[in-house]
């Protein structure tokens, strides 16, 4: 009995041990940005500020907003419309399979793997000249496109877990395909929506390479601004990680209060799951 | 169910021909857009960058006249295209197997019914909510050699405090093509950014695998009188098999398509001591006009990636009903 309360003990340190060295970097982050220039310096990184101090916070905004902006009008759009594309090739490829259907999900799937820089040449002729290099349509656009193999992924393998059952007896009343659709799977999709919903919103938000190839300032998402931030040397540090919560605070909060379904993105995009 | 689920859905190829309905066509018809969508920007742009990659396009103006293979045997016997493949190994080793052991780890203590465990699940995920700029711009501080890590490491009482991604030395540094082989030490810190972010991924799915591990199964061998550790090692490791092959394949997948983190936290570093491929690539097309090698570079790293993926879609979508 006592050697299970030590295992229990021991087994609640190590944890503990491991919360703290992950959340360390957030604490850091945290207290450098509330410090005020004069005491932002290499000895005392560790030490809390003695005042606070957010003078460092409203330089960040002023040079992050726009892109926060950007960012917004660009995720929720192309959220939108990942999700209601996704919905519709899910539908057709778990309930009305045809001959190839599951070939053709697969060649569909890798487009999700490749690395885009096998793409990006092309992407910058094309979008430049139909005439949307550097916009917030053209970035909607390329985010639609390569987040749909895994919103279809998420929606197929969600549907089929509906049984079948279940459409046909709609199926018998002389329902059809898009009745069925409105009527019996969209009404069961809800959890489906606010997986698709999370993934895509954090991934857009989080999205580097198509941002940095595809805009120019002042066009620029939120992640190449925080680069162009820090990239400079003489911003202070405090700065830098103020615009550095700034920029993860979104899909932070996002995170904070619908993790279960934002692992369930996680664990969908690995295609077992 | 007096009903034939043959007759309810189309999913048998070789029956009587139905008659032609809208049913049959709609959804074709759905799929359409994302069909002709993914066929452009995926297919078709591959190929496209795969003719580049045998041109001469490499000024600012596009000349797409042949040339060959002369891009690729050019990127092969550049000392930046070989440091990156040497980069490429030893980051996609390291932070590969480190993710998996720390997943692994956390996995089971947080499986061992703990108080708080929703909480402590969601302080080993949450880095993956965040972008791997940010990552790279926070590490980078903390990593920075005067300060951070190395202030407590200093408390502690070392004195050859590390270097981090300054450090320019090579281990073990066996001369090979134009470069040196072996693991430059800069990218140590690349790498615990990587795995503090990632480990949490590694960990949530070792975790949905325990938890589909039948408990009888655990019980049967506490019966057998297997102590715990034997019962982890003989009869829990070999049911995450699935599980393993999963988080390596996406673990790569990640690894060789890093580029952010890169770019935020050390950039392509003295001697090209942190550069990757999808970096080089970057840099090398839109900074250098050297369009038909850029694309070659990515070329390559598109059938690195392939050589893993493809399979494992294979077989992941082969065990399925069909």
């Amino acid at each position: 009995m006592s050697l299970r309360r030590v295992n229990r003990a021991v087994l609640y340190l190590v944890l503990c041990i491991f919360a703290a060295g992950y959340l360390m970097p957030v604490y850091v982050a945290l207290i450098t940005s509330l410090k005020p220039n004069s005491e932002v310096d290499l000895a005392r990184m560790w030490q809390l500020p003695t005042r606070i101090d957010l003078s460092s916070w409203g330089q960040a905004f002023e040079r992050l907003s726009p892109g926060l902006a950007t960012s917004l009008e660009l995720a929720i759009p192309a959220t939108i419309i990942v999700a209601i594309v996704g919905a519709c090739n899910g539908y057709a490829l778990s309930k009305w399979r045809f001959p190839g259907s599951r070939t053709l999900f697969q060649w569909l799937l890798f487009g999700m793997f490749i690395p885009y820089q096998s793409v990006l040449i092309p992407l910058l002729k094309v979008m430049d000249s139909i005439g949307l290099y550097n916009s917030v349509p053209g970035l909607v656009l390329v985010h639609v496109i390569y987040g749909l193999p895994i919103a279809t992924l998420i929606f197929r393998n969600f549907y089929v877990g509906i049984p079948d059952d279940l459409l046909e007896a709609g199926r018998i009343d002389g329902t059809g395909y898009w009745g069925l659709f409105r009527s019996i799977i969209l009404p069961l999709s809800v959890p489906a929506f606010v997986v698709i919903g999370i993934w895509e919103f954090t991934q857009v938000w989080n999205e580097f390479l198509f941002a940095a190839t595809l805009t120019t300032p002042p066009h620029q998402p939120v992640m190449v601004a925080l680069q162009n931030l820090s990239g400079s040397q003489i911003v202070q540090w405090n700065v830098q990680m103020a615009g550095a919560i700034m920029a993860a605070l979104p899909t932070l909060i996002v995170y904070i209060f619908l993790g279960k379904y934002f692992v369930r993105g996680l664990l969908a995009g690995s295609v077992k799951g | 169910m007096a009903m034939q689920p043959a007759e309810m859905t189309i999913t048998q190829p070789r029956r009587a021909r139905k008659p032609w309905t809208w049913e049959r066509v709609y959804p074709i018809l759905t799929l359409l857009p994302s069909i002709i969508a993914i066929a452009v920007f995926v297919y078709g742009f591959i190929v496209w960058t795969g003719v580049v990659s045998f041109t001469k396009w490499n000024t600012l103006v596009p000349d797409l006249s042949w040339n060959g293979f002369a891009n690729y045997r050019a990127i092969f016997q550049d000392f930046r295209f070989q440091s990156d493949l040497r980069n490429l190994l030893f980051f996609t080793v390291l932070f590969v197997l480190v993710s998996m052991i720390i997943g692994l780890f956390l996995a089971v203590l947080v499986d061992q019914k703990i108080r708080l465990e929703g909480l402590f699940r969601s302080l080993f995920i949450f880095p993956m909510a965040i972008a791997f700029i940010v990552t790279g711009v926070v590490w980078q501080w903390l990593l920075n050699p005067s300060t951070g890590v190395n202030l407590i490491l200093k408390a502690l009482g070392l004195t050859h405090l590390p270097k981090w991604y300054v450090d320019i030395t090579i281990v073990p540094s066996i001369p090979w093509g134009h470069i040196k082989f072996g693991l430059p030490l800069a990218l140590l810190a690349v790498i615990i950014a990587a795995v503090w972010q990632m480990s949490g991924f590694a960990m949530a799915l070792y975790l949905s695998g325990l938890r589909s591990i039948p408990d009888d199964l655990k019980e049967a061998a506490a019966v057998d009188g297997a102590n715990a550790w034997t019962t982890f090692w003989r009869v829990i490791l070999p049911q995450l098999n699935a599980v393993t092959v999963t988080v390596v394949i996406m673990l790569i997948h990640i690894s060789m398509k890093t580029f952010d983190l890169i770019y935020a936290m050390t950039g392509p570093g003295a001697a090209f001591v942190t550069d990757m491929p999808s970096m080089d690539m970057f840099q090398t097309t839109f900074q250098g006009n050297h369009y038909a090698q850029g694309a070659a570079i990515s070329i390559i790293m598109l059938l690195l990636l392939a050589i893993f993926i493809v399979p494992y879609l294979t077989y992941s979508l082969r065990g399925e009903k069909p």
